[in-house]
């Protein structure tokens, strides 16, 4: 397996994408409240999570985060109606599909947290570095390179033929 | 005899339906032929390939290879026309992303070997022989091409200049690449010669796409009837016409049978599969887990069904653990 950082213990790197109007306001607020987290969530702030597209998370896998939560407004709470029913329904086929390229379920995550919960931001960020921890590095971008170390072996062996083929 | 601009045509990990359409031009092929010197295109004229690479470097003034890349063959072919063109079309889904072909990404060589020389059904191989890539008879070495572990697009192996989708691409495109080739008045790098709105656009069943899709199951084309009046969407099949680029005139729709994506997403997309999941998922007539759930059955393979041309070209191009 890969390991980004050889020097220290690896610890996993998870994209959140937080609603503007729920979930991020409570992050703010387990912030200000002082709670502790994991460090391990980089947040990005969408306005809602139905604009979550899931170019967005696959992305995220393919330039090497480990897991991807998104956070919304709890069913019947969106600010824009029907956002998070959006969200839930891509949320769930697109596991199916990820799950079927062999990516574990555990690393895409979908939670309700409203904006007063600043606590359960706290719980869930820490059970999903748990878990992601345990599943081990993604390391798409290792990946991506190891597949096409293939291709560099046949460059060479198609130079060399060349040479030999011009003298 | 005067100097007519060289073309090449080639063909890799394909079907050969993009040499079809080559001759669905019908009369317009004379108009080609006239025009140009075809200098390599093994399904239909005899030219060798040390022919070929005795030429000058950029000699070819464009290279319509069709196909994927899985062999070390395909992608030495692939490398030589490269260095003897001035510019590179990917033609068809399979080069431009993946195509089906592209769909082994979800396998390793291993199983597909295994399946193919032994277990399929129809095998009879109790030495369970494999081919060999070398292997020496009377002092003579016959060699096959290698094959990788994974299947690429064109452009993840060469440098690509423009794309011509579709499974296979209609003689229409062809016929306009050719006439931009001649012309010389040719669009940016990287441009894909089609259309760059979704087939909806052109589809005569438009008119009849409800601005608020409810999908209560979904279909399957082998099961219901379809009714040839209506948007195939409202009908609950899986149609892909709002991800995907138009230009071939809407042909799967006119007769009755869903769209499955073969030209491609447009310019504003990265992703095909993810921006059609993201769209279908989105009209699913349900708002809990489990109901959602139970209409998800109707899709039992999301990978094939959204990513069936387009799986080596997307952003996480093969399975992960192989």
């Amino acid at each position: 397996m890969p390991n980004h950082n050889t020097e220290k213990q690896w610890t996993p790197k998870i994209v959140a994408f937080f609603c503007n109007w729920c979930t991020y306001t409570a992050a703010d607020l387990a912030g200000v409240s002082r709670i502790k987290h994991a460090p391990n969530i980089r947040v990005i702030r969408v306005m809602c999570s139905g604009r979550v597209d899931p170019q967005f998370l696959l992305d995220a896998f393919a330039k090497g985060a480990d897991g991807v939560l998104i956070g919304g407004c709890h069913p019947g709470d969106c600010h824009y109606i029907e956002g998070n029913y959006k969200c839930l329904r891509r949320f769930q086929l697109l596991q199916k599909m990820t799950t079927d390229m062999g990516i574990e379920p555990d690393r895409l995550r979908l939670e309700w947290i409203s904006a007063s919960e600043g606590d359960k931001v706290r719980v869930v960020v820490n059970d999903m570095v748990s878990k992601v921890t345990k599943l081990g590095p993604l390391g798409l971008p290792d990946k991506f390179k190891s597949w096409d170390e293939e291709m560099k072996i046949f460059e060479h062996s198609i130079e060399e033929k060349e040479v030999f083929e011009h003298v | 005899m005067s100097e007519k601009p060289k073309i090449a045509l080639y063909w890799c990990a394909s079907c050969g339906g993009c040499e079809e359409s080559v001759v669905d031009l019908a009369e317009d092929i004379l108009f080609v032929v006239d025009n140009v010197d075809i200098v390599l295109w093994p399904v239909g004229l005899d030219f060798k390939k040390k022919d070929v690479e005795a030429m000058p470097d950029g000699s070819i003034v464009a290279s319509l290879i069709n196909g994927a890349i899985r062999t070390t063959e395909q992608e030495e072919m692939a490398r030589m026309l490269r260095r003897k063109s001035q510019v590179v079309i990917a033609y068809g889904a399979c080069a431009q992303l993946g195509g089906i072909p592209g769909l082994a990404n979800q396998f390793s060589l291993e199983t597909i070997l295994k399946f193919v020389y032994e277990e399929a059904p129809s095998v009879v191989n109790e030495l369970k022989t494999r081919p060999l890539e070398r292997f020496k008879d009377n002092g003579r070495t016959t060699e096959l091409p290698g094959l990788w572990n994974v299947v690429r697009t064109l452009d993840q192996v060469i440098d690509v200049e423009y794309y011509i989708p579709g499974c296979p691409p209609s003689p229409k495109l062809l016929k306009e690449a050719v006439l931009a080739l001649l012309s010389g008045h040719l669009p940016p790098v990287g441009t894909v010669l089609a259309p760059d709105i979704a087939l909806c656009e052109e589809c005569s069943k438009k008119d009849t796409k409800p601005t608020d899709l409810k999908f209560e199951s979904f279909k399957r084309t082998h099961l219901w009837e379809v009714d040839p009046e209506k948007c195939l969407l409202s009908q609950g099949f899986l149609c892909m016409g709002p991800a995907t680029r138009s230009g071939c005139g809407a042909l799967c729709v006119e007769g009755n049978m869903p769209c499955t994506g073969c030209y491609g997403p447009t310019s504003r997309v990265r992703d095909q599969g993810a921006k059609f999941l993201s769209s279908i998922s989105s009209s699913i007539g349900a708002d809990s887990v489990e109901d959602i759930d139970k209409i998800l059955v109707g899709i039992p393979d999301p990978v094939g069904t959204f990513y069936r041309y387009g799986l080596p070209g997307s952003m996480l191009k093969r399975k992960v653990v192989l």
